[in-house]
């Protein structure tokens, strides 16, 4: 992804005149590995979903490129893009909303493939996508005999094992993960997370991650993405950031994860931050967290400080990173 | 806490069921805890254990075909599941109050927030209207919403999801309850927001000697917020204790699988978690015996005979297992089994 930018418009008035935009999205590059997780992370209208989207082309951005294999995404016409929507899966937050509540789970695994004409037409093809749809839900940890069932007979847990097995079904190489387990049950996490692990491992997947857990992502992520109203703050490998963040708004969000450790909460006191996200149609100027940093002087007002490289893959888009 | 005098709340084996179509659900099978004032009880479980049936029979609120088939609830001594609506409706609001994780479903739409938190102080106080709005415009500096006054025109939508939280809690705390029930009060909000709303209701527990029961699935707001610990697996106790000891030294093998098994920030990363196998129960159909032995890694034969009663296990401490403390530590520090795939 490469300086990725999209404006939302907010109309208003008789002639639903174009009053102001937002930039839900405002420069943002990124390059996810093979065989990487890269995490987003960043709290509500930070912007994380939003690229997801961008990059999986559900949205035009306003500018910006998005390369996968070094193919234009953007510019692909609609056979390219057919081809590379193959080579990308999605999972999305609700396991509930997600899945077709009429279809039987064979079918929903089975439906990309249909889309794409895997198999070939006729009698042969639809056996042959349903013995890949059935191939799929083995290797997420469903048994042929779930191929029959809807997707109310299932728990949580289960049915975002589903939602990953449709993910799964072409192939793709890189899979975006939208908040994958923040729905589910604590004692679900934990399995799925596993799940997602042993996949990429085995299938060599690639996966973006958006999350706003940072506990799970620490978990999940080689890489990590911070972005705050629209913009990226911070990137670093995932050890390198929870060792040592160098934005405050990181360092923020790092103190404000409560410990399942009553002695330890008792005897701290957590940074909270000054007021709420600004408004993302009138951001501050200068620095976007200046209003609520602690660290911000003079300087921080007026000038936007841009991402910049400290030590090993570390960049943050701080005017005071070593504080 | 003054000794003879009877605590703020006490609730002893709580049932309810709720008849369905095909057949019952207990979704509280015999539940006992108590809050003393100041004090914070956390009930923690997953979805679905019944934990937030407890805090909705509390306030009579428990939706049909619901309904307490057995138990009493004590407020300061008197028995709340007797009382028809009316009566309920006083407690409610002035001697209990409720949060919910979802401010916007809790919250009128079409009222400005100004008139909802003035209709709690015009029923339950009897306050005039020039002092409803004094007393409703102090109530929102005081949760930290800006503008005092003039925030008192807004309607639920122009607020953000944090202040919004505020505002129902500033609605809660109108008419200074005694006892707050604070079902998932955090868990719809941003880390950055959650510390703060957890500040906000620590401070007024302090100033106005509330008693809090939290229902989370939070462990990490839990351990902030909570002086005592109560877990719930399919509509029973299953251990309970002070927060620090539970954390410290978990003696059911549910409270530990959900310990480890949530990721945590200062967790060594790559190390696989041990996750709890399988699912919750179904209400519906709890399994025999100890309803936690199907996916109980540290199960017995006897497990799956009988269910084993809330029994002390340390200071203050009890759990329904029957693992001794020294089992207890070796089973959870046996290596999970690699689930098979």
């Amino acid at each position: 992804m490469r300086d990725l930018v999209k404006r939302f418009p907010v109309r208003g008035g008789l002639l639903r005149r174009e009053l102001a935009a937002i930039r839900a999205v405002d420069g943002v590059s990124l390059d996810v590995a093979e065989g990487e997780t890269l995490a987003l992370v960043g709290e509500s209208g930070s912007g994380k979903s939003t690229t997801a989207r961008l990059v999986l082309r559900l949205l035009a951005p306003t500018s910006g490129s998005v390369r996968f294999g070094g193919e234009d995404v953007l510019a692909a016409g609609r056979g390219d893009l057919r081809r590379l929507r193959r080579s990308m899966g999605v999972v999305f937050q609700d396991p509930y909303a997600s899945l077709d509540p009429r279809m039987t789970v064979g079918a929903i695994v089975a439906e990309p493939l249909a889309v794409h004409r895997v198999g070939g037409a006729g009698a042969a093809g639809r056996r042959a996508r349903r013995e890949q749809a059935l191939d799929r839900l083995a290797l997420v940890g469903l048994a042929p005999e779930h191929g029959d069932r809807y997707p109310h007979e299932f728990s949580g847990g289960q049915r975002q094992r589903i939602a990953i097995a449709r993910a799964l079904a072409l192939e793709p190489r890189l899979v975006v993960l939208d908040e994958p387990v923040s729905a589910l049950d604590s004692s679900i996490q934990a399995q799925v997370l596993h799940l997602l692990a042993d996949l990429r491992e085995r299938m060599g997947l690639s996966y973006l991650l958006i999350a706003h857990d940072l506990a799970v992502v620490r978990q999940a992520a080689d890489r990590i993405a911070v972005m705050y109203l629209g913009r990226l703050v911070e990137t670093a490998p995932a050890e390198a950031l929870y060792r040592r963040p160098r934005h405050p708004y990181t360092v923020a969000l790092l103190s404000a994860v409560p410990l399942p450790d009553p002695a330890h909460e008792r005897s701290r006191a957590p940074t909270v931050l000054a007021g709420e996200p600004p408004n993302p149609v009138s951001p501050p100027a200068g620095c976007p967290f200046h209003p609520r940093c602690p660290r911000a002087q003079e300087r921080c007002s007026v000038e936007r400080p841009p991402l910049a490289p400290l030590e090993d893959g570390h960049l943050a888009a701080c005017h005071f990173p070593h504080e | 806490m003054s000794s003879g005098a009877p605590p703020l709340l006490e609730v002893h084996d709580l049932r309810v069921r709720f008849d369905v179509e095909d057949g019952v659900v207990r979704a509280l099978d015999g539940v006992s805890f108590s809050v003393e004032a100041g004090e914070t009880l956390a009930l923690v479980g997953e979805s679905g254990a019944g934990k937030t049936v407890a805090g909705l029979s509390l306030l009579g609120l428990v939706p049909p075909p619901g309904r307490i088939d057995g138990g009493r609830i004590l407020l300061r001594g008197r028995d709340l599941v007797p009382l028809d609506e009316r009566r309920l409706r006083r407690v409610r609001g002035a001697a209990i109050a409720m949060v919910f994780q979802d401010p916007l479903a809790a919250l009128n739409p079409v009222l400005t927030i100004g008139d909802q938190i003035g209709e709690a102080l015009r029923l339950h106080l009897g306050l005039s209207r020039p002092e409803r709005r004094a007393r409703a415009a102090a109530l929102l500096t005081e949760v930290g919403i800006g503008g005092g006054a003039r925030r008192l025109r807004d309607y639920p939508h122009q607020l953000s999801g944090g202040e919004r939280q505020r505002a129902m809690i500033a609605m809660a705390l109108s008419c200074r309850p005694a006892l707050l029930v604070a079902d998932e009060p955090t868990s719809a909000l941003d880390p950055t927001v959650q510390a703060a709303v957890i500040e906000l209701m620590q401070r007024l527990q302090r100033e106005l000697g509330t008693g809090i029961l939290l229902i989370s699935h939070d462990l990490g707001a839990v351990a902030r917020m909570a002086d005592r610990v109560a877990v719930v697996y399919a509509g029973r106790i299953v251990e309970e204790g002070p927060a620090e000891a539970v954390f410290a030294r978990p003696r059911h093998p549910y409270t530990w699988g959900l310990l480890d098994s949530a990721p945590r920030l200062d967790a060594p990363r790559g190390r696989r978690l041990p996750a709890i196998p399988g699912s919750p129960p179904s209400l519906r159909a709890v399994p025999a015996g100890c309803p936690f032995h199907p996916r109980c890694r540290s199960r017995r034969p006897v497990c799956e005979a009988s269910r084993p009663e809330l029994r002390p296990v340390g200071p203050a401490q009890r759990a329904a297992c029957v693992l001794d403390a020294d089992e207890a530590a070796v089973e959870r520090r046996a290596p999970a089994a690699e689930p098979a795939r």
